[in-house]
């Protein structure tokens, strides 16, 4: 779709300013691939320059404006035509004219809010992006939102089971746990009157979308890992230690934006001789630890007070980072 | 806070495990041979019967070591109630072999050795798996099917008595199967 004088066409380009040192993270597309894209977090700025270059140079490039968009965005998949957009900035970078040469244009979008971390899911999906007008170019940025160790993280315990068959207590040793984090537990036998083969312990992700009557579920199973194989008896307590970090999970996302949300659930499975199943199912909430939060932000404050160069201050916060970093 | 950089993966704290428990005998012992078999009768009324032999130290079992005479039929009859009576999937029977009925046969029919044992392997793999089935557990007719000289057709159906009310909160869930 064009809206120009004829024969005459625009190329646009976006460059971040720091995309030589900006981390790229994973993240996986509709279609199921894996692409890499800019990372940022919540309260960082966005800036950089938009290259927009003529294909013919020489001629004049009527146009009716040039502006970026910071756009946040959630898209449901059963209702694709409607983006609920939950950020929406926009800057103008030239006034409807025209150009008779190849321009650049810088532009900033300074501690720019980014409320949710980026999901790509069965039926949802949040990103970032950023775009021009009338020629459009989109960059899609990928964000993580990032916590910090919860002050209430209760262990989960609890006594369950079939009268007269078969009594369990379980226990996890936390109820919220990181990315990288490692689930402890055990299940202790109370009584067994079943004839059980093996005991697996699975992470099921449960997305939901969708308000008031049309809810929708949808479950995955993420993980499956077996934990003890043969029969146990009465008074056997059998370990759990399984590790989060090779399995593809997100943060728990509660209510975003009332479109939808992601929880995840342990479910202890107990199967039978005959192929029965016996299960339990609790929730679990994730969260995503930064890397280095510590560490970057004390060199942050410390660079901040070089800014006074030469001052002891500036000496002695420098020499606290780097203390803090080995310690 | 702390940070440690490696997480603390250390086994919980529980309760050692008593000898008694560990080495004694499982408390989910149940086994259920159907052998024997026996033609009863004569002539065109003649049918077979098998020994159903229970041996178990679940307690809700009132014998613990029981055997009776059952027949094709009866097993039938217990498939029946179950469906009708309980929330589980009952497992097949072996097939009801109408041809083998019918006369003019090569073979014995009915009586032939192999299909005898082919039978009776089938009744038992039913009668273990559904033995074993918690909810099964608690419908008499499982139990007037296993421990009962005879079977009273007449009975009135019903779950066994239990001790108390479940509380549906502390509860593990089973598939019906």
């Amino acid at each position: 779709m064009s809206f120009f004088s004829f024969g005459q066409s625009a190329e646009i380009d976006v460059v971040l300013n720091d995309a030589e040192t900006r981390k790229k993270a994973e993240h996986k597309t509709e279609d199921g691939k894996k692409d890499k894209y800019f990372l940022f977090y919540d309260g960082e700025t966005v800036s950089g320059k938009v290259n927009v270059t003529l294909k013919n140079p020489g001629k004049r490039l009527e146009h009716q404006g040039i502006k970026i968009e910071f756009v946040g965005q959630i898209e449901l998949y059963y209702d694709k035509g409607n983006h609920h957009e939950f950020v929406s900035l926009v800057k103008d970078l030239a006034r409807p004219g025209e150009m008779t040469q190849s321009q650049t244009f810088d532009f900033e979008f300074t501690h720019v809010e980014k409320p949710y971390e980026s999901y790509t899911g069965q039926n949802a999906e949040k990103r970032m992006i950023r775009r021009l007008n009338d020629i459009t170019k989109e960059l899609d940025i990928v964000v993580h939102t990032l916590s910090t160790y919860p002050e209430l993280n209760s262990s989960i315990k609890m006594e369950v089971g079939i009268e007269d068959c078969l009594h369990i207590e379980f226990e996890y040793n936390k109820s919220k746990y990181h990315l990288k984090d490692v689930i402890v537990g055990k299940i202790y036998f109370l009584l067994v009157r079943i004839k059980i083969k093996h005991m697996e312990i699975d992470i099921i992700k449960r997305e939901t979308t969708g308000t008031g009557p049309s809810v929708y579920h949808e479950n995955d199973t993420i993980a499956k890992y077996e934990i003890m194989d043969g029969a146990p008896v009465r008074g056997e307590s059998i370990p759990i230690r399984l590790f989060l970090a090779g399995y593809d999970l997100t943060p728990t996302m509660r209510d975003i934006n009332k479109k939808f949300s992601v929880r995840y659930y342990l479910n202890l499975v107990l199967i039978d001789e005959e192929e029965r199943r016996y299960f339990k199912q609790q929730e679990i909430t994730l969260w995503r630890k930064g890397d280095v939060v510590r560490k970057s932000m004390s060199h942050q404050a410390a660079i901040a007070s070089q800014r006074f160069e030469g001052s002891a201050a500036s000496e002695s916060a420098l020499e606290k980072a780097a203390k803090e970093e080995s310690g | 806070m702390t940070d440690s950089a490696v997480a603390d993966t250390r086994r919980l704290n529980s309760k050692p495990q008593d000898l008694t428990d560990a080495y004694g005998p499982p408390s989910n012992f149940l086994e259920i041979d159907v052998h024997e078999p026996q033609i009863v009768g004569v002539g065109r009324n003649r049918y077979t019967t098998y020994g159903v032999r229970m041996r178990t130290n679940l307690p809700i079992f009132k014998l613990k070591d029981s055997c009776v005479r059952r027949r094709y039929s009866d097993f039938e009859w217990l498939k029946n109630e179950l469906e009708r009576d309980s929330k589980i999937v009952v497992p097949p029977l072996p097939g009801k072999a109408l041809k083998r009925q019918l006369p003019f046969r090569g073979d014995e029919g009915l009586f032939d050795e192999n299909f005898i044992e082919q039978r009776r392997v089938g009744l038992e793999q039913f009668i273990n798996r559904i033995a074993g089935h918690p909810l099964a557990q608690n419908e008499r007719c499982l139990h007037m099917f296993l421990q009962d000289e005879s079977i009273d057709r007449n009975y009135i159906p019903g779950k066994t008595i239990q001790a108390a009310a479940p509380e549906p909160s502390t509860y593990i869930s089973t598939s019906r199967h």
